[in-house]
């Protein structure tokens, strides 16, 4: 009997890391259960480093599995005629704290540059030969339960009378420093788009702000992942990611449905048109 | 059921009369530590039923979105055509958590096991302030009737998740106000228990027996003790500031007026993230106090069942004591994307690092004292065993999630339900499961039935790491958590069948437990009579009568050794217990023969 509770807690990690391989390479039934494809440059490193950790955890996952299974095989009382009398081994215990603190102290340093790209050096452009940050391109503003996405009016500034706002639709353009500010009308939000690896909780009297730069064209979904109420699952968004020419197109379409008709300056992407803060 | 009548006499010895006062006085109004115990045990085990059934009925919606709900849905949403609506599901997700969380394991780990186990493992008559400890458990009622009460307030219950976050929480519904109300009664009960427990373990501790005599369960329930000391009083502060901000309008939450669906007005002034610092600030130290004692006890059945001194008694004392420690500074770990400070976020991952090695260490000792052991796999020793390994998978996940930009993929996805199912059902749980296996010998004097305590083990363990681990993939993939239904985004409509699956297991591991239940009632009438020590352990509540009599011990115990002293070489009984006379060093003390 204790040869089938062996193989049992054994299965644990080999069955843990059989399927999360299936997972990630996409094996039925575990297609699609993954990781979504990537589209922004940050989630590369994002994804880069979840594989890493799983791939460490694989490791002490199947190692600590392997002693567990061979501890229940071998030492069973049926087979051994009295335990072993030892309570510690000072060697062991230094290597058992000194090995997995290096891991940790790696991992805790390892990652700190990516945390500090998406979310604290904020993309800058050139003004006057001085480095500034990049102002927002749009204004979220999330509401129970839904999305509005201000563009800048003719003033080519986001916060002005003149805004372009759209429902549940935000159009953005690729191979762009996208920076959004984020607010909300009531509770708390969350802006999540898991195919770019952005997440931002948006809360009542703060402005946040987002950036990331997408890859390549796609259209995708926006989530809600901070629990705001009876619909909460129904703050769906829209996101599509365009070329620049077609953002450009489609900004132009926008504002010619306004008045007065802007100035084909500010019609820029909006990329570099900079405002100190 | 005679086991239980003599403890009825032995309970109410000195006390006569009029029965019913007798019943009452020996049963409910009882000062004694292990009726107390008993009191706290049942009504967690009740609770535990309530709170897996609301488990239940969020899986059902998960996997049959808006499809009738069997049984409950045509009596409770005949308007709704037996369908349940949004809101219906905000409020199963915050019951089943505020439940499992406040109402089972906390008071089943602290409340039924701390109050059993501390006076006897210790060697004392009952705890330092008895009266108080009654109390403890009668402030519980007071919680009981609120959570009751709030299911049947106007909009379903409490809405805002157990997390409650403001703004929503100060929207929602009156029920938050009993929700609150419930949570601050178990917060005082909880109070006096842990100022009971330090002041018994310091104060009433046996002749003989040192701080580092006593067993890993007295050391993880005093250290569990002193973490709720220092953080409840946090949270106490924030339910009664939130109460206030509901009630009174103080604005402590709100930054500015709001006014939501034109209709509700809270007033400004306040900061909703202070919620969440003064929040997690106790419930990350809760969510070791929700596994600390858990392994407390696995450390010592562990011991028990391989025959085997503890690996690392030392360590695993100091290690318990770091995590306590770092436990208080880490809490920024459930803020990365909050919108706090984003520096900030890189000093609270370094302290989350630091704190999975302690964590780590302790697994280690458990192989180490398996290592060499002579393994007998009973039932709490399965159960025992299926806690490392699960507890295993918990804290790897946890590391994943403590890495920041990783956290911005998974943070409020369903790898973050994996992994606290991990630690919270797959380690906490099962060391309960365990320890109610491993001590019930001793609560009523039968033994439960190995057999189908072995089956309940291997069905919860498969159904549980089914219901469990595939949610790692889901989060990975940016799945939700707290979605009434994740199917209304196309991108997450072919992961139903998955979700399907993950519900049947679900129910299973459900079904698995009424073995439990038979197990747990039958035994008390047909269960073998179990003598004092049915284990062969060497901790003193084994040399007292099996169930101990009101007053614990029938001879005053002198503690002559450390707990572990299992196989020692100059003995040929392999185990010693702590009271037992004749002199020969600890374990502790003897030089380290290499393994
Ligand atoms: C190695 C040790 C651990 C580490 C590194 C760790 C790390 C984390 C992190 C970073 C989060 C936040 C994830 C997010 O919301 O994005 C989290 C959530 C959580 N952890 Fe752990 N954890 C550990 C052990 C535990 C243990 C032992 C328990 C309980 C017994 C626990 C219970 C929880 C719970 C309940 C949550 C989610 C709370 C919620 O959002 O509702 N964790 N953990
Ligand atoms: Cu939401
Ligand atoms: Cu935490």
């Amino acid at each position: 009997m204790n040869r089938f509770w062996s193989i049992l807690f054994f299965l644990v990690p080999l069955l843990g890391t059989g399927t999360f391989l299936m997972a990630a390479w996409g094996m039925a039934p575990f297609q699609g259960a993954w990781l979504p494809e990537n589209y922004s440059v940050a989630g590369k490193t994002i994804d880069h480093l979840f594989y890493l950790l799983c791939w460490i955890s694989a490791l002490i996952f199947i190692g600590t599995g392997i002693v567990i299974g061979w501890v229940l095989w071998r030492y069973d009382h049926r087979r051994q005629q009295r335990a072993h009398y030892f309570s510690h081994n000072f060697k062991l215990e230094m290597v058992w704290t000194i090995i997995p603190a290096i891991i940790l102290v790696f991992i805790a340093f390892y990652q700190m540059n990516a945390w500090a790209e998406t979310k604290m050096i904020r993309p800058t452009i050139m003004q006057n030969g001085q480095a500034v940050t990049k102002p927002p391109m749009v204004l979220v503003m999330a509401k129970r339960f839904g999305w509005e996405f201000h563009y800048a009016g003719p003033d080519g500034l986001i916060e002005t009378a003149d805004d372009d706002y759209i429902e549940n639709e935000l159009v953005l353009p690729i191979d762009t420093d996208i920076v959004l500010q984020l607010e909300t009308r009531d509770v708390i939000h969350s802006f999540f788009v898991p195919q770019l690896r952005v997440k931002q909780d948006i809360v009542p009297g703060m402005k946040q702000f987002m950036w990331f730069r997408a890859t390549s064209t796609a259209e995708m979904e926006i989530a809600c992942t901070e629990l705001c109420g009876w619909g909460h699952y129904t703050m769906q968004g829209r996101l599509r990611l365009v070329t620049p020419t077609d953002y450009q197109a489609w900004l132009a379409e926008r504002r010619q449905r306004q008045t007065p008709p802007m100035n084909p300056e500010q019609e820029e992407t909006g990329t570099d048109q900079a405002k100190p803060e | 059921m005679s086991d239980m009548s003599t403890q009825l006499e032995t309970a109410s010895k000195g006390r006569s009369g009029n029965p019913i006062l007798r019943f009452l006085g020996s049963y409910v109004f009882s000062t004694d530590h292990k009726i107390i115990g008993l009191q706290f045990l049942f009504s967690s085990l009740i609770w535990f039923a309530i709170g897996g059934m609301l488990a239940l009925a969020i899986r059902w919606q998960l996997a049959f979105p808006w499809s009738d709900m069997p049984i409950f849905g045509p009596t409770l949403f005949a308007s709704e055509g037996g369908q349940i609506p949004g809101v219906f599901y905000n409020m199963l997700f915050t019951m089943h958590a505020t439940i499992m969380i406040f109402f089972v394991i906390i008071p089943i780990l602290s409340g039924a096991f701390g109050n059993y186990l501390i006076p006897l493992m210790i060697g004392a008559e009952d705890m330092a302030f008895p009266r108080l400890n009654m109390f403890s458990y009668w402030f519980m009622w007071p919680a009981f009737a609120c959570m009751i009460g709030s299911f049947f307030m106007p909009g379903f219950g409490p809405t805002a998740g157990w997390t409650s976050y403001p703004t929503l929480s100060l929207i929602t519904g009156d029920a938050q106000n009993l929700w609150i109300l419930g949570l601050i009664f178990v917060g005082i009960s909880s109070m006096i228990g842990s100022i009971n427990y330090m002041t018994t373990i310091l104060q009433m501790r046996a002749p003989g027996m040192r701080m580092f005599r006593m067993p890993m369960t007295v050391w993880a329930l005093f250290i569990t003790a002193i973490l709720q000391a220092f953080a409840l009083p946090v949270l106490t502060a924030a339910l009664f500031m939130q109460l206030s901000d509901r009630i009174l309008a103080t604005g402590f939450f709100a930054p500015e007026a709001i006014l939501v669906n034109d209709t509700t007005s809270i007033s400004g002034g306040g900061e909703p993230l202070l919620w969440q610092h003064l929040f997690w600030f106790y419930s990350h130290p809760a969510v070791y106090i929700m596994i600390l004692p858990a392994m407390g006890m696995v450390s010592d059945m562990l011991s028990c069942f391989a025959r085997k001194p503890l690996f690392g008694y030392r360590p695993m004392v100091y290690s318990l004591t770091a995590i306590a420690g770092l436990g208080f500074v880490v809490w920024g770990h459930h803020m990365f994307v909050s919108g706090m400070n984003r520096i900030l976020a890189i000093s609270f991952m370094v302290s989350t690092m630091l704190i999975a090695l302690p964590s780590g260490i302790k697994v280690f000792n458990w192989l180490g004292t398996l290592w060499g052991g002579r393994l007998y796999l009973t039932t709490p020793m399965l159960f025992s065993i299926g806690f490392v390994s699960m507890f295993i998978i918990g804290g790897l996940s946890g590391i994943v999630m403590a890495a920041p930009p990783v956290d911005i993929q998974i943070h409020d996805t369903y790898f973050i339900v994996a992994h606290f199912h991990y630690v919270l059902f797959g380690a906490s749980v099962l060391g309960v499961m365990g320890a109610i296996y491993f001590w019930y010998p001793k609560m009523f004097g039968r033994m439960m039935n190995e057999t189908m305590g072995k089956i309940h083990f291997v069905l919860t363990f498969i159904f549980l790491n089914g219901t469990f681990f595939p949610m790692h993939f889901l989060g990975a993939r940016g799945f939700p958590r707290r979605y009434a239904d994740p199917y209304r985004f196309e991108e997450f409509q072919d992961l139903l069948p998955l979700n399907q699956f993950i519900t049947l297991c679900a129910f299973l591991m459900g079904a698995a437990q009424l073995i439990f239940l038979v197990n747990f009632f039958g035994s008390l009438f047909w269960g073998r009579k179990a003598g004092r020590n049915p284990w062969n352990a060497n901790s003193l509540e084994w040399s007292a009568p099996s169930p101990p009599p009101h007053g614990n011990f029938d001879f005053q115990p002198y503690v002559y050794r450390g707990p572990y002293e299992y196989s020692h070489p100059g003995r040929e009984d392999d185990h010693w217990p702590q009271v037992e006379s004749a002199e020969a060093p600890d374990s502790q003390e003897i030089p380290s023969p290499t393994a």
